[in-house]
């Protein structure tokens, strides 16, 4: 890693990848080690993610670390005009290590330019959000016991989606197959098509989810599929049921499919889905707990005490 | 050198310094603004526009009087000019010529077209990475927006 923040996933490598599934594996195991006895960890949410926040949080507190910060940056001095970088400074002069979320985009990696502390990109609005895609990979490689050679299948709003486009980055390294799944309006943009032909990563693309097509995939990857995103509201009506997961669509699925899901869903997946044991969303967010005591050991360079 | 090509430099004889040829006319203005000339205060400046040219109908032309530039300072012309011919002169003779390119970076010349960019809501400079100098195609350091040539704002 070229410096200790991690600001996005395309900074990571191979190795920085495995080292951090590695790492949250041994956190699985054992979840309360106190690697972080006498530190302070700051959560700077200029953007509300309850979700996000609670599991940086409960990973510093497992670890034996203090948190201080903020969640609502109407309280801050970020509302009476301060810029970024000063309350960056002010916050590095207390604690150790910054996990930022920020509605604009670039804050993360600017933050890390002002400070000499490691910082976490915890979202910077449609940008990144890497701890995610390493959450997401930790789960993959737990479920079908390898990273390498499954076929990923995505589906939904494939042109907004944050965190698909960093999975694609993601699992860039391990031979992927993709077939994306998504209407005509939410259809994988240009650059990732292209990202994926110069990394010779096989690729299809559908606008019909269907059976066969879940019969084919090891790892099936729901999304919302929003109605702001339409230009086209009868569009909208058109498509909002193509893309919903139903039990019976698991037929004849493959015995290790799993399905994961960033969170929060809507109505994307029925609930009839989760009583099959492919459902995974809920374990995948717990796996986030683990994913992220082993960045946040990994940028504070303390890996081999884990 | 050839007396034509001595001829199309005399515009105004220029015994030392650079000449930027085959800029295209609508841009002069642009090139003039990114090389900073009007605030430079001692040397001579010439600028000429509209020139008849072989090869692209109408070009303009900046001479600049006692300067060399290096190559990162002149660079950024081929953001709106990328088929200018640089010469540098001294004792009337063309002892240099080469084509300008873009950098690999752009520091603080591009502004973000993203409205949510960190860049455009905070006091610092942009950093562009040009990720294809054919195309000129650069890319946001921060929000990783990609600009096509066509939609590059110079700040
Ligand atoms: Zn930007």
């Amino acid at each position: 890693m070229e410096n200790k923040s991690i600001v996005s996933i395309e900074q990571c490598s191979r190795e920085d990848i495995l080292r951090i599934l590695r790492h949250a594996a041994r956190f699985e195991e054992r979840p309360n080690r106190r690697l972080l006895e006498g530190k302070v960890a700051a959560t700077l949410f200029f953007e509300p993610s309850t979700r996000t926040r609670l599991s940086f949080e409960t990973a510093v507190n497992r670890l034996g670390g203090q948190v201080i910060g903020f969640q609502d940056a109407s309280t801050t001095s970020s509302s009476k005009g301060e810029t970024l970088k000063d309350t960056i400074r002010m916050v590095s002069n207390y604690a150790d290590l910054i996990i930022i979320r920020h509605y604009l985009e670039g804050a993360a990696r600017y933050a890390s330019e002002v400070t000499h502390i490691p910082v976490i990109n915890a979202g910077d609005g449609a940008n990144q959000h890497p701890s995610q895609t390493l959450l997401d990979l930790y789960s993959i490689q737990k479920t079908q016991g390898k990273l390498t050679d499954l076929v990923i299948t995505i589906v939904g709003d494939l042109k907004y989606g944050r965190t698909v486009h960093s999975l694609i980055a993601g699992s860039s390294h391990f031979r992927p197959t993709f077939r994306f799944v998504a209407p005509e309006e939410l259809k994988m943009p240009d650059e990732q098509k292209h990202y994926c032909d110069k990394q010779n990563i096989p690729y299809t693309e559908h606008t019909e989810f269907t059976e066969e097509i879940i019969n084919q995939t090891d790892i099936l990857y729901m999304t919302r599929v929003q109605r702001e995103r339409f230009t086209d509201t009868e569009e909208y009506e058109r498509v909002k049921n193509v893309y919903i997961l139903k039990k019976d669509m698991l037929r004849h699925s493959r015995d290790k499919l799993c399905i994961l899901h960033p969170l929060p869903r809507v109505n994307e997946i029925a609930y009839d889905v989760d009583e099959s044991p492919k459902a995974y969303f809920i374990q995948q967010a717990r796996n986030g707990l683990f994913t992220r005591q082993a960045i946040i050991c990994e940028v504070l360079g303390i890996n081999h005490l884990i | 050198m050839t007396t034509k090509k001595k001829r199309e430099l005399q515009v105004a004889a220029l015994e030392k310094g650079t000449a930027i040829d085959h800029i295209p006319p609508q841009e002069v203005f642009k090139v003039a603004y990114l090389l900073e000339l009007d605030k430079m205060e001692s040397n001579a400046i010439t600028i000429g526009n509209n020139f008849p040219s072989k090869k692209m109908g109408r070009k303009g032309m900046i001479k600049i009087a006692d300067r060399f530039f290096k190559k990162d300072e002149i660079s950024r012309i081929a953001l709106v000019a990328p088929k200018v011919i640089l010469n540098e002169i001294e004792d009337f003779e063309v002892i240099r010529k080469y084509p300008v390119s873009l950098p690999d970076e752009l520091v603080g010349l591009v502004k973000c077209n993203n409205p949510k960019c960190i860049t455009n809501n905070e006091p610092m400079p942009t950093r562009f990475d040009v990720i294809d100098k054919e195309k000129r195609t650069i890319r946001c350091r921060y929000c990783e927006r990609k600009i096509q040539k066509e939609d590059i704002v110079i700040k």
